[in-house]
Protein backbone atom coordinates (compact mmCIF):
# COMPACT_ATOMS: atom_id res chain seq x y z
CA UNK A 1 0.00 0.00 0.00
CA UNK A 2 1.19 3.24 -1.16
CA UNK A 3 1.42 6.16 0.77
CA UNK A 4 -0.70 7.93 -0.65
CA UNK A 5 -3.87 5.28 0.10
CA UNK A 6 -2.74 4.99 3.62
CA UNK A 7 -2.81 8.41 4.25
CA UNK A 8 -6.46 8.61 2.89
CA UNK A 9 -7.42 5.58 4.90
CA UNK A 10 -5.75 7.71 8.13
CA UNK A 11 -8.13 10.38 7.24
CA UNK A 12 -11.17 8.05 7.02
CA UNK A 13 -10.54 6.47 10.79
CA UNK A 14 -10.61 10.21 12.15
CA UNK A 15 -13.36 11.51 10.02
CA UNK A 16 -15.18 8.62 11.49
CA UNK A 17 -14.18 9.51 15.01
CA UNK A 18 -15.17 13.06 13.92
CA UNK A 19 -18.47 12.59 12.84
CA UNK A 20 -20.04 10.91 16.02
CA UNK A 21 -18.25 13.41 17.97
CA UNK A 22 -20.43 16.26 16.38
CA UNK A 23 -23.93 14.66 16.44
CA UNK A 24 -22.92 13.35 20.03
CA UNK A 25 -25.34 15.54 21.89
CA UNK A 26 -27.74 16.87 19.13
CA UNK A 27 -31.28 17.89 20.70
CA UNK A 28 -34.40 15.49 19.14
CA UNK A 29 -35.61 18.74 17.65
CA UNK A 30 -32.90 19.31 15.66
CA UNK A 31 -32.78 15.84 14.08
CA UNK A 32 -34.48 16.68 10.71
CA UNK A 33 -33.08 19.31 9.92
CA UNK A 34 -29.42 17.85 10.57
CA UNK A 35 -30.46 15.15 8.86
CA UNK A 36 -31.28 17.41 5.96
CA UNK A 37 -27.98 19.39 6.47
CA UNK A 38 -25.94 16.53 6.21
CA UNK A 39 -27.79 15.51 3.15
CA UNK A 40 -26.63 18.25 1.42
CA UNK A 41 -22.93 18.07 2.43
CA UNK A 42 -22.72 14.69 1.34
CA UNK A 43 -23.64 16.56 -2.73
CA UNK A 44 -20.06 17.25 -2.08
CA UNK A 45 -19.73 14.27 -4.54
CA UNK A 46 -20.85 16.98 -7.68
CA UNK A 47 -17.08 17.93 -7.76
CA UNK A 48 -16.12 14.10 -9.03
CA UNK A 49 -18.78 14.36 -11.54
CA UNK A 50 -17.59 18.11 -12.52
CA UNK A 51 -14.19 16.18 -13.04
CA UNK A 52 -15.34 13.46 -14.77
CA UNK A 53 -17.46 15.57 -16.94
CA UNK A 54 -14.33 17.87 -17.65
CA UNK A 55 -12.44 14.82 -19.08
CA UNK A 56 -15.49 13.06 -20.69
CA UNK A 57 -13.69 11.20 -23.86
CA UNK A 58 -17.07 9.87 -25.68
CA UNK A 59 -20.28 11.81 -26.49
CA UNK A 60 -21.72 8.81 -23.85
CA UNK A 61 -19.51 9.91 -21.32
CA UNK A 62 -20.44 13.53 -21.76
CA UNK A 63 -24.33 12.83 -21.77
CA UNK A 64 -24.24 10.63 -18.29
CA UNK A 65 -21.62 13.40 -16.75
CA UNK A 66 -23.87 16.30 -17.92
CA UNK A 67 -27.00 13.86 -16.20
CA UNK A 68 -24.06 13.39 -12.80
CA UNK A 69 -23.55 17.71 -12.61
CA UNK A 70 -27.46 17.78 -13.02
CA UNK A 71 -28.20 15.71 -10.11
CA UNK A 72 -25.24 15.82 -8.00
CA UNK A 73 -26.32 20.03 -8.18
CA UNK A 74 -29.94 19.03 -7.19
CA UNK A 75 -28.53 17.22 -4.15
CA UNK A 76 -26.42 20.41 -3.01
CA UNK A 77 -28.59 23.47 -3.83
CA UNK A 78 -31.75 21.35 -2.63
CA UNK A 79 -30.44 20.23 0.71
CA UNK A 80 -29.25 23.42 1.21
CA UNK A 81 -32.14 25.46 0.73
CA UNK A 82 -34.66 22.82 2.54
CA UNK A 83 -32.66 22.93 5.43
CA UNK A 84 -32.27 27.14 5.39
CA UNK A 85 -36.13 26.94 5.33
CA UNK A 86 -36.88 24.58 7.97
CA UNK A 87 -33.73 26.20 10.12
CA UNK A 88 -35.68 30.09 9.10
CA UNK A 89 -38.76 28.58 11.19
CA UNK A 90 -36.98 27.84 14.02
CA UNK A 91 -35.40 31.31 14.40
CA UNK A 92 -38.76 33.05 14.10
CA UNK A 93 -39.53 32.69 17.63
CA UNK A 94 -36.89 34.42 18.72
CA UNK B 1 -1.86 27.25 -9.60
CA UNK B 2 -1.67 24.09 -8.28
CA UNK B 3 -1.41 25.11 -4.62
CA UNK B 4 -4.61 27.36 -4.73
CA UNK B 5 -7.16 24.55 -5.23
CA UNK B 6 -5.82 22.48 -2.12
CA UNK B 7 -6.46 25.16 0.30
CA UNK B 8 -9.76 25.74 -0.95
CA UNK B 9 -10.54 21.91 -0.46
CA UNK B 10 -9.44 22.59 3.31
CA UNK B 11 -10.96 25.92 3.74
CA UNK B 12 -14.48 23.77 2.17
CA UNK B 13 -13.55 20.73 4.78
CA UNK B 14 -13.31 22.96 7.92
CA UNK B 15 -16.68 24.67 6.76
CA UNK B 16 -18.30 21.26 6.41
CA UNK B 17 -16.72 20.16 10.09
CA UNK B 18 -17.82 23.48 11.71
CA UNK B 19 -21.05 23.76 9.46
CA UNK B 20 -22.26 20.10 10.84
CA UNK B 21 -21.38 21.25 14.75
CA UNK B 22 -23.39 23.83 14.66
CA UNK B 23 -25.94 22.27 12.82
CA UNK B 24 -26.25 19.98 16.41
CA UNK B 25 -27.19 23.47 18.54
CA UNK B 26 -30.41 25.66 18.00
CA UNK B 27 -28.61 29.20 18.56
CA UNK B 28 -26.30 28.59 15.57
CA UNK B 29 -27.75 26.17 13.13
CA UNK B 30 -28.66 28.14 10.64
CA UNK B 31 -25.40 29.90 10.61
CA UNK B 32 -23.88 26.23 10.05
CA UNK B 33 -26.27 25.52 7.06
CA UNK B 34 -24.92 28.59 5.80
CA UNK B 35 -21.36 28.09 6.61
CA UNK B 36 -21.29 24.40 4.58
CA UNK B 37 -23.29 26.11 2.05
CA UNK B 38 -20.53 28.53 1.43
CA UNK B 39 -17.83 25.92 1.90
CA UNK B 40 -19.40 23.97 -1.14
CA UNK B 41 -19.88 27.26 -3.41
CA UNK B 42 -16.34 27.88 -3.12
CA UNK B 43 -15.24 24.05 -3.89
CA UNK B 44 -17.41 23.59 -6.55
CA UNK B 45 -16.32 27.23 -8.34
CA UNK B 46 -12.43 26.35 -7.37
CA UNK B 47 -12.73 22.49 -9.05
CA UNK B 48 -14.22 24.33 -12.37
CA UNK B 49 -11.29 27.12 -12.54
CA UNK B 50 -8.70 25.29 -11.33
CA UNK B 51 -8.57 21.67 -11.29
CA UNK B 52 -5.73 19.93 -13.70
CA UNK B 53 -6.01 16.92 -15.24
CA UNK B 54 -3.06 14.24 -15.16
CA UNK B 55 -1.61 16.33 -17.95
CA UNK B 56 -1.94 19.52 -16.92
CA UNK B 57 -4.42 20.62 -18.61
CA UNK B 58 -7.47 22.56 -17.33
CA UNK B 59 -11.52 20.38 -17.38
CA UNK B 60 -12.85 20.09 -20.92
CA UNK B 61 -16.11 20.95 -21.79
CA UNK B 62 -16.60 23.86 -19.37
CA UNK B 63 -19.52 25.25 -21.20
CA UNK B 64 -21.52 22.24 -20.73
CA UNK B 65 -20.84 21.80 -17.17
CA UNK B 66 -21.49 25.48 -16.04
CA UNK B 67 -25.25 24.34 -18.09
CA UNK B 68 -25.62 20.92 -15.77
CA UNK B 69 -25.02 23.55 -12.96
CA UNK B 70 -27.41 26.18 -13.65
CA UNK B 71 -30.07 23.53 -14.71
CA UNK B 72 -29.57 21.34 -11.38
CA UNK B 73 -29.26 24.28 -9.26
CA UNK B 74 -32.53 25.78 -11.02
CA UNK B 75 -34.75 22.94 -10.73
CA UNK B 76 -33.51 22.16 -7.17
CA UNK B 77 -33.54 25.40 -5.97
CA UNK B 78 -37.27 25.74 -7.15
CA UNK B 79 -38.46 22.26 -6.20
CA UNK B 80 -36.69 23.00 -2.26
CA UNK B 81 -38.78 26.49 -2.02
CA UNK B 82 -41.80 25.02 -3.35
CA UNK B 83 -42.30 22.33 -1.50
CA UNK B 84 -44.69 22.25 1.59
CA UNK B 85 -43.32 22.03 4.96
CA UNK B 86 -45.83 19.19 5.64
CA UNK B 87 -43.64 16.81 2.70
CA UNK B 88 -40.26 17.58 4.23
CA UNK B 89 -39.04 13.94 4.71
CA UNK B 90 -39.61 12.86 1.27
CA UNK B 91 -37.78 16.15 -0.33
CA UNK B 92 -34.88 14.81 1.56
CA UNK B 93 -35.12 11.79 0.85
CA UNK B 94 -35.53 12.78 -2.86
CA UNK B 95 -32.41 14.82 -2.76
CA UNK B 96 -30.44 12.33 -0.89
CA UNK B 97 -31.13 9.34 -4.27
CA UNK B 98 -30.12 12.02 -6.14
CA UNK B 99 -26.88 12.18 -4.89
CA UNK B 100 -26.51 8.16 -4.83
CA UNK B 101 -27.86 8.53 -8.66
CA UNK B 102 -24.43 10.80 -9.29
CA UNK B 103 -21.60 9.12 -7.33
CA UNK B 104 -23.17 5.71 -9.33
CA UNK B 105 -22.89 7.52 -13.00
CA UNK B 106 -19.60 8.81 -12.01
CA UNK B 107 -18.36 5.05 -11.46
CA UNK B 108 -20.15 4.47 -14.53
CA UNK B 109 -18.11 6.74 -16.29
CA UNK B 110 -14.94 6.07 -15.18
CA UNK B 111 -15.19 2.36 -15.19
CA UNK B 112 -16.41 3.37 -19.38
CA UNK B 113 -13.30 5.34 -19.73
CA UNK B 114 -10.78 2.95 -18.01
CA UNK B 115 -12.36 -0.22 -20.29
CA UNK B 116 -12.20 2.31 -23.41
CA UNK B 117 -8.69 2.44 -22.82
CA UNK B 118 -8.18 -1.44 -22.42
CA UNK B 119 -10.46 -2.67 -25.19
CA UNK B 120 -7.96 -0.21 -27.45
CA UNK B 121 -5.18 -2.58 -26.33
CA UNK B 122 -3.41 -1.01 -23.25
CA UNK B 123 -4.23 -3.42 -20.86
CA UNK B 124 -2.15 -1.95 -18.38
CA UNK B 125 -3.48 1.18 -18.32
CA UNK B 126 -1.86 2.46 -14.99
CA UNK B 127 -5.03 3.29 -12.86
CA UNK B 128 -6.34 0.01 -13.10
CA UNK B 129 -5.10 -1.26 -9.71
CA UNK B 130 -7.51 -2.89 -7.07
CA UNK B 131 -7.47 -0.13 -5.46
CA UNK B 132 -9.39 2.40 -8.34
CA UNK B 133 -11.31 -0.50 -9.04
CA UNK B 134 -12.40 -0.92 -5.72
CA UNK B 135 -13.35 2.67 -5.76
CA UNK B 136 -15.26 2.25 -9.14
CA UNK B 137 -17.01 -0.65 -7.68
CA UNK B 138 -17.70 1.04 -4.02
CA UNK B 139 -19.26 4.07 -5.48
CA UNK B 140 -21.25 2.46 -8.25
CA UNK B 141 -22.80 0.23 -5.47
CA UNK B 142 -23.46 2.23 -2.92
CA UNK B 143 -24.67 4.88 -5.08
CA UNK B 144 -27.27 2.60 -6.34
CA UNK B 145 -28.66 1.02 -3.58
CA UNK B 146 -28.97 4.24 -2.27
CA UNK B 147 -30.98 5.85 -5.32
CA UNK B 148 -33.25 3.19 -5.65
CA UNK B 149 -33.94 2.88 -1.76
CA UNK B 150 -34.52 7.08 -1.40
CA UNK B 151 -36.85 6.90 -4.62
CA UNK B 152 -38.68 4.02 -2.68
CA UNK B 153 -38.97 5.66 0.56
CA UNK B 154 -40.14 8.93 -1.00
CA UNK B 155 -42.86 6.80 -3.01
CA UNK B 156 -43.66 5.25 0.73
CA UNK B 157 -43.80 8.81 2.11
CA UNK B 158 -46.04 9.90 -0.61
CA UNK B 159 -48.15 7.02 0.37
CA UNK B 160 -48.07 5.90 -3.27
CA UNK B 161 -46.15 2.75 -2.54
CA UNK B 162 -47.22 -0.08 -0.03
CA UNK B 163 -45.84 -2.25 2.43
CA UNK B 164 -44.71 -5.50 0.52
CA UNK B 165 -43.65 -8.31 2.26
CA UNK B 166 -42.95 -11.94 1.46
CA UNK B 167 -42.37 -15.04 3.88
CA UNK B 168 -38.57 -16.01 3.73
CA UNK B 169 -37.77 -11.96 2.15
CA UNK B 170 -34.77 -11.09 4.80
CA UNK B 171 -32.77 -14.41 3.25
CA UNK B 172 -34.03 -13.39 -0.32
CA UNK B 173 -32.52 -9.97 0.76
CA UNK B 174 -29.44 -11.60 2.58
CA UNK B 175 -28.89 -13.65 -0.72
CA UNK B 176 -28.56 -10.46 -3.45
CA UNK B 177 -26.73 -8.63 -0.95
CA UNK B 178 -24.19 -11.97 -1.48
CA UNK B 179 -24.31 -11.98 -4.51
CA UNK B 180 -23.30 -8.17 -4.79
CA UNK B 181 -20.15 -8.99 -2.66
CA UNK B 182 -19.36 -11.65 -5.00
CA UNK B 183 -19.14 -10.11 -8.27
CA UNK B 184 -18.13 -6.76 -7.00
CA UNK B 185 -15.30 -8.95 -5.31
CA UNK B 186 -14.99 -10.74 -8.93
CA UNK B 187 -14.80 -7.26 -10.49
CA UNK B 188 -12.28 -5.55 -7.86
CA UNK B 189 -9.75 -8.91 -8.54
CA UNK B 190 -9.68 -8.90 -12.06
CA UNK B 191 -11.70 -11.97 -12.65
CA UNK B 192 -14.73 -10.63 -14.35
CA UNK B 193 -14.81 -7.30 -16.54
CA UNK B 194 -16.01 -5.54 -19.29
CA UNK B 195 -18.83 -2.38 -19.27
CA UNK B 196 -21.84 -5.53 -18.86
CA UNK B 197 -20.20 -6.84 -15.92
CA UNK B 198 -20.37 -3.08 -14.36
CA UNK B 199 -24.25 -3.07 -15.13
CA UNK B 200 -24.49 -6.17 -14.48
CA UNK B 201 -23.85 -5.23 -10.38
CA UNK B 202 -24.68 -1.97 -11.17
CA UNK B 203 -28.55 -3.26 -11.88
CA UNK B 204 -28.79 -5.94 -8.75
CA UNK B 205 -27.37 -3.24 -6.48
CA UNK B 206 -30.27 -1.07 -8.00
CA UNK B 207 -32.83 -4.16 -7.18
CA UNK B 208 -31.47 -4.44 -3.62
CA UNK B 209 -32.37 -0.39 -2.88
CA UNK B 210 -35.83 -1.29 -3.46
CA UNK B 211 -35.95 -5.08 -1.69
CA UNK B 212 -34.19 -3.23 0.94
CA UNK B 213 -36.70 -0.46 1.74
CA UNK B 214 -39.75 -2.16 0.73
CA UNK B 215 -40.70 -4.26 3.73
CA UNK B 216 -39.93 -1.33 6.42
CA UNK B 217 -43.18 0.02 7.96
CA UNK B 218 -43.87 3.59 6.73
CA UNK B 219 -43.44 4.40 10.63
CA UNK B 220 -39.85 3.74 10.25
CA UNK B 221 -39.00 4.93 6.84
CA UNK B 222 -36.99 8.43 8.78
CA UNK B 223 -34.78 5.83 10.42
CA UNK B 224 -34.19 4.37 6.17
CA UNK B 225 -33.90 7.58 5.18
CA UNK B 226 -31.20 8.50 7.59
CA UNK B 227 -29.35 5.28 7.03
CA UNK B 228 -29.46 5.94 3.16
CA UNK B 229 -27.96 9.51 3.86
CA UNK B 230 -25.26 7.87 5.41
CA UNK B 231 -24.71 5.44 2.13
CA UNK B 232 -24.98 8.38 0.15
CA UNK B 233 -21.87 9.93 2.29
CA UNK B 234 -20.01 6.75 1.99
CA UNK B 235 -20.67 6.24 -1.75
CA UNK B 236 -19.32 10.38 -2.33
CA UNK B 237 -16.03 9.45 -0.54
CA UNK B 238 -15.57 6.28 -2.84
CA UNK B 239 -15.72 9.25 -5.03
CA UNK B 240 -13.19 10.69 -3.01
CA UNK B 241 -10.63 7.70 -3.48
CA UNK B 242 -10.64 7.80 -6.81
CA UNK B 243 -9.40 11.08 -7.40
CA UNK B 244 -7.73 11.46 -3.96
CA UNK B 245 -10.02 14.25 -3.73
CA UNK B 246 -9.93 15.48 0.02
CA UNK B 247 -13.18 17.79 0.09
CA UNK B 248 -15.14 14.70 -1.39
CA UNK B 249 -13.49 12.22 0.96
CA UNK B 250 -14.10 14.45 4.20
CA UNK B 251 -17.73 15.45 3.54
CA UNK B 252 -18.35 12.19 2.70
CA UNK B 253 -16.84 10.04 5.69
CA UNK B 254 -18.27 12.79 8.07
CA UNK B 255 -22.01 12.85 6.92
CA UNK B 256 -21.28 8.81 6.80
CA UNK B 257 -20.68 8.45 10.41
CA UNK B 258 -22.55 11.01 11.68
CA UNK B 259 -25.48 9.89 9.60
CA UNK B 260 -24.92 6.79 11.28
CA UNK B 261 -25.21 8.04 14.33
CA UNK B 262 -28.07 9.83 14.07
CA UNK B 263 -30.18 6.78 12.76
CA UNK B 264 -29.24 4.77 15.84
CA UNK B 265 -30.22 8.19 18.30
CA UNK B 266 -33.52 8.12 15.83
CA UNK B 267 -34.03 4.16 16.91
CA UNK B 268 -33.20 5.02 20.12
CA UNK B 269 -35.72 7.33 20.77
CA UNK B 270 -38.37 4.99 19.26
CA UNK B 271 -36.42 2.36 21.68
CA UNK B 272 -35.37 0.04 19.31
CA UNK B 273 -32.70 -1.21 17.85
CA UNK B 274 -31.48 -0.64 14.44
CA UNK B 275 -31.23 -3.95 13.58
CA UNK B 276 -35.11 -4.60 14.68
CA UNK B 277 -36.23 -1.24 12.55
CA UNK B 278 -33.90 -3.22 9.39
CA UNK B 279 -35.51 -6.46 9.72
CA UNK B 280 -39.03 -4.77 10.34
CA UNK B 281 -41.40 -5.82 13.52
CA UNK B 282 -44.06 -3.49 12.31
CA UNK B 283 -46.86 -5.39 11.08
CA UNK B 284 -45.06 -8.58 11.38
CA UNK B 285 -47.20 -9.82 14.57
CA UNK B 286 -50.75 -10.46 14.24
CA UNK B 287 -52.40 -7.25 16.18
CA UNK B 288 -56.74 -6.90 16.33
CA UNK B 289 -57.96 -5.24 12.90
CA UNK B 290 -58.70 -1.94 12.82
CA UNK B 291 -62.38 -1.94 14.08
CA UNK B 292 -62.94 -5.56 15.08
CA UNK B 293 -63.75 -4.52 18.22
CA UNK B 294 -61.24 -6.56 20.13
CA UNK B 295 -61.26 -4.29 22.86
CA UNK B 296 -63.97 -3.70 26.06
CA UNK B 297 -66.00 -0.80 25.82
CA UNK B 298 -67.16 1.42 22.95
CA UNK B 299 -66.45 4.48 21.05
CA UNK B 300 -68.25 7.38 21.99
CA UNK B 301 -68.36 10.27 19.07
CA UNK B 302 -68.53 13.89 20.53
CA UNK B 303 -69.97 16.90 18.50
CA UNK B 304 -67.69 20.14 18.05
CA UNK B 305 -70.41 22.03 20.16
CA UNK B 306 -69.62 19.68 22.98
CA UNK B 307 -65.94 19.40 22.37
CA UNK B 308 -65.59 23.24 22.58
CA UNK B 309 -67.56 23.46 25.86
CA UNK B 310 -65.49 21.27 27.30
CA UNK B 311 -62.44 23.04 26.24
CA UNK B 312 -63.51 26.47 26.56
CA UNK B 313 -63.87 25.89 30.45
CA UNK B 314 -61.47 23.42 31.03
CA UNK B 315 -57.53 25.04 32.67
CA UNK B 316 -55.01 23.05 31.10
CA UNK B 317 -55.52 21.96 27.68
CA UNK B 318 -52.55 19.80 25.90
CA UNK B 319 -52.49 19.51 22.38
CA UNK B 320 -50.91 16.86 20.65
CA UNK B 321 -50.13 16.99 17.18
CA UNK B 322 -49.36 14.19 14.69
CA UNK B 323 -49.15 13.13 10.99
CA UNK B 324 -53.12 13.97 10.88
CA UNK B 325 -52.14 17.82 11.77
CA UNK B 326 -49.34 17.80 8.58
CA UNK B 327 -52.06 16.10 6.00
CA UNK B 328 -54.55 18.59 6.78
CA UNK B 329 -52.32 21.43 6.73
CA UNK B 330 -54.09 22.42 9.89
CA UNK B 331 -50.91 23.91 11.96
CA UNK B 332 -52.47 27.56 11.08
CA UNK B 333 -56.18 26.70 12.56
CA UNK B 334 -54.09 24.82 15.50
CA UNK B 335 -52.28 28.06 16.48
CA UNK B 336 -55.51 30.30 16.27
CA UNK B 337 -57.60 27.26 18.63
CA UNK B 338 -54.83 27.79 20.79
CA UNK B 339 -54.93 31.56 20.55
CA UNK B 340 -58.59 31.64 21.46
CA UNK B 341 -58.61 29.58 24.32
CA UNK B 342 -55.42 31.42 25.82
CA UNK B 343 -57.68 34.44 25.47
CA UNK B 344 -59.83 32.37 27.89
CA UNK B 345 -57.03 32.23 30.16
CA UNK B 346 -57.02 28.34 29.65
CA UNK B 347 -53.18 27.03 29.86
CA UNK B 348 -52.99 25.53 26.45
CA UNK B 349 -48.85 23.12 25.87
CA UNK B 350 -48.16 20.91 23.06
CA UNK B 351 -47.05 18.04 23.76
CA UNK B 352 -44.58 16.38 21.15
CA UNK B 353 -43.57 12.84 20.80
CA UNK B 354 -39.97 12.35 19.43
CA UNK B 355 -41.27 10.65 16.53
CA UNK B 356 -44.26 11.98 16.37
CA UNK B 357 -45.44 12.66 12.22
CA UNK B 358 -42.67 11.17 9.16
CA UNK B 359 -39.55 12.35 11.01
CA UNK B 360 -37.89 13.54 14.29
CA UNK B 361 -38.49 17.11 15.24
CA UNK B 362 -41.20 17.34 11.90
CA UNK B 363 -44.13 18.54 14.19
CA UNK B 364 -41.64 21.45 15.39
CA UNK B 365 -40.97 22.11 11.93
CA UNK B 366 -44.80 22.50 11.28
CA UNK B 367 -45.81 24.08 14.42
CA UNK B 368 -42.84 26.65 14.02
CA UNK B 369 -44.02 27.62 10.63
CA UNK B 370 -47.53 28.50 12.45
CA UNK B 371 -45.71 30.82 14.87
CA UNK B 372 -46.56 28.81 17.87
CA UNK B 373 -43.58 30.14 20.51
CA UNK B 374 -41.16 27.28 21.24
CA UNK B 375 -41.27 27.20 25.03
CA UNK B 376 -45.19 25.78 24.65
CA UNK B 377 -43.86 22.42 22.86
CA UNK B 378 -42.76 20.21 25.62
CA UNK B 379 -41.11 17.22 25.17
CA UNK B 380 -42.12 14.11 26.05
CA UNK B 381 -40.23 13.14 29.16
CA UNK B 382 -41.42 16.20 30.90
CA UNK B 383 -45.00 16.64 29.80
CA UNK B 384 -45.68 12.84 30.47
CA UNK B 385 -46.33 13.99 34.48
CA UNK B 386 -48.22 16.60 33.77
CA UNK B 387 -51.15 14.90 32.23
CA UNK B 388 -53.00 13.86 35.47
CA UNK B 389 -53.60 17.60 36.09
CA UNK B 390 -54.36 18.59 32.34
CA UNK B 391 -58.38 18.92 31.93
CA UNK B 392 -58.55 18.32 28.09
CA UNK B 393 -56.34 16.50 25.59
CA UNK B 394 -56.72 17.16 22.24
CA UNK B 395 -55.09 14.26 20.15
CA UNK B 396 -54.86 16.05 16.57
CA UNK B 397 -54.15 12.90 13.80
CA UNK B 398 -51.92 11.02 16.09
CA UNK B 399 -52.65 7.56 16.82
CA UNK B 400 -49.34 5.16 17.49
CA UNK B 401 -47.46 7.75 20.24
CA UNK B 402 -50.76 7.59 21.89
CA UNK B 403 -51.53 3.75 22.17
CA UNK B 404 -51.59 2.80 25.55
CA UNK B 405 -50.78 -0.91 24.04
CA UNK B 406 -47.17 0.20 23.84
CA UNK B 407 -47.26 -0.22 27.49
CA UNK B 408 -49.02 -2.65 28.63
CA UNK B 409 -49.51 -5.34 25.08
CA UNK B 410 -46.38 -7.46 25.25
CA UNK B 411 -47.64 -8.72 22.11
CA UNK B 412 -48.14 -5.49 20.19
CA UNK B 413 -45.66 -4.54 17.18
CA UNK B 414 -45.13 -1.17 19.14
CA UNK B 415 -44.60 -2.60 22.89
CA UNK B 416 -41.68 -0.80 24.41
CA UNK B 417 -41.83 2.28 22.67
CA UNK B 418 -42.20 5.63 25.07
CA UNK B 419 -45.99 6.96 24.67
CA UNK B 420 -47.43 10.11 25.74
CA UNK B 421 -49.06 9.22 28.64
CA UNK B 422 -52.80 11.20 27.84
CA UNK B 423 -54.78 8.20 28.88
CA UNK B 424 -53.99 10.14 32.37
CA UNK B 425 -55.88 13.26 31.37
CA UNK B 426 -59.30 14.02 32.71
CA UNK B 427 -60.72 14.28 29.24
CA UNK B 428 -59.32 13.09 25.80
CA UNK B 429 -60.94 14.00 22.49
CA UNK B 430 -59.15 12.50 19.45
CA UNK B 431 -59.71 14.33 16.01
CA UNK B 432 -59.64 11.42 13.54
CA UNK B 433 -60.69 11.00 9.97
CA UNK B 434 -62.24 7.65 10.24
CA UNK B 435 -60.62 4.56 12.86
CA UNK B 436 -58.50 3.33 10.54
CA UNK B 437 -55.28 2.34 12.20
CA UNK B 438 -52.18 4.59 12.27
CA UNK B 439 -49.47 3.92 10.56
CA UNK B 440 -48.53 0.85 12.20
CA UNK B 441 -51.58 -0.50 11.33
CA UNK B 442 -52.95 -1.51 14.79
CA UNK B 443 -55.57 -1.28 16.65
CA UNK B 444 -55.41 1.83 19.44
CA UNK B 445 -57.19 0.89 23.07
CA UNK B 446 -57.20 4.12 23.89
CA UNK B 447 -60.36 5.10 21.84
CA UNK B 448 -62.20 2.57 23.74
CA UNK B 449 -61.74 4.16 27.00
CA UNK B 450 -64.01 5.90 29.17
CA UNK B 451 -62.85 9.13 29.25
CA UNK B 452 -62.38 9.15 25.54
CA UNK B 453 -64.43 10.86 22.75
CA UNK B 454 -63.75 10.99 19.14
CA UNK B 455 -64.61 13.61 16.70
CA UNK B 456 -64.31 12.62 13.40
CA UNK B 457 -63.71 14.38 10.45
CA UNK B 458 -60.53 16.27 8.46
CA UNK B 459 -59.04 18.02 11.02
CA UNK B 460 -58.45 21.72 9.69
CA UNK B 461 -62.61 21.62 9.19
CA UNK B 462 -62.69 20.28 12.95
CA UNK B 463 -60.21 22.29 14.37
CA UNK B 464 -62.12 25.51 12.77
CA UNK B 465 -65.29 24.14 14.05
CA UNK B 466 -63.71 24.14 17.41
CA UNK B 467 -63.13 27.73 17.22
CA UNK B 468 -66.34 28.77 16.43
CA UNK B 469 -67.81 26.86 18.95
CA UNK B 470 -65.23 28.52 22.15
CA UNK B 471 -65.45 31.85 20.44
CA UNK B 472 -69.31 31.27 21.06
CA UNK B 473 -69.04 30.50 24.59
Amino acid sequence: MDAETLQMIYLVVLMVFLGIELIGHVPSVLHTPLMSGANAIHGVVVIGSIIVMGQAESTLALILGFLAVILGTLNVVGGFVVTNRMLEMFKKRS
Amino acid sequence: MSDVLPVIYLLASISFILGLKMLGSPATARKGNLYAAAGMFVAIIGTITLYRTADGSPLHNLPLIITALIVGTTIGWMMAVRVQMTSMPEMVSFFNGMGGACAALISVIEYMHLHSHVAAGEADHPSATVGYLFAVVGGLVIGSVSFSGSIIAFGKLKEKIKDFRFSGQHFVNIFVMLVIVATSAMIIMGYWGGMQALLVVGAIALIYGVMFVLPIGGADMPVVISLLNSFTGVAAAFGGFLYGNMVMLIGGILVGSAGTLLTIVMCKAMNRSLLNVLLGSFGATAAPAAGSGAFPGTVRGITAGDAGVLLAYAKQVVIVPGYGLAVAQAQHVCHQLEHELEGRGVDVKYAIHPVAGRMPGHMNVLLAEADVPYEQLVEMEEINPEFERTDVVLVIGANDVVNPAAKTDPSSPIYGMPILDVENARQVIVLKRSMKSGYAGIENELFYRPNTTMLFGDAKASITALIAEVKAQ
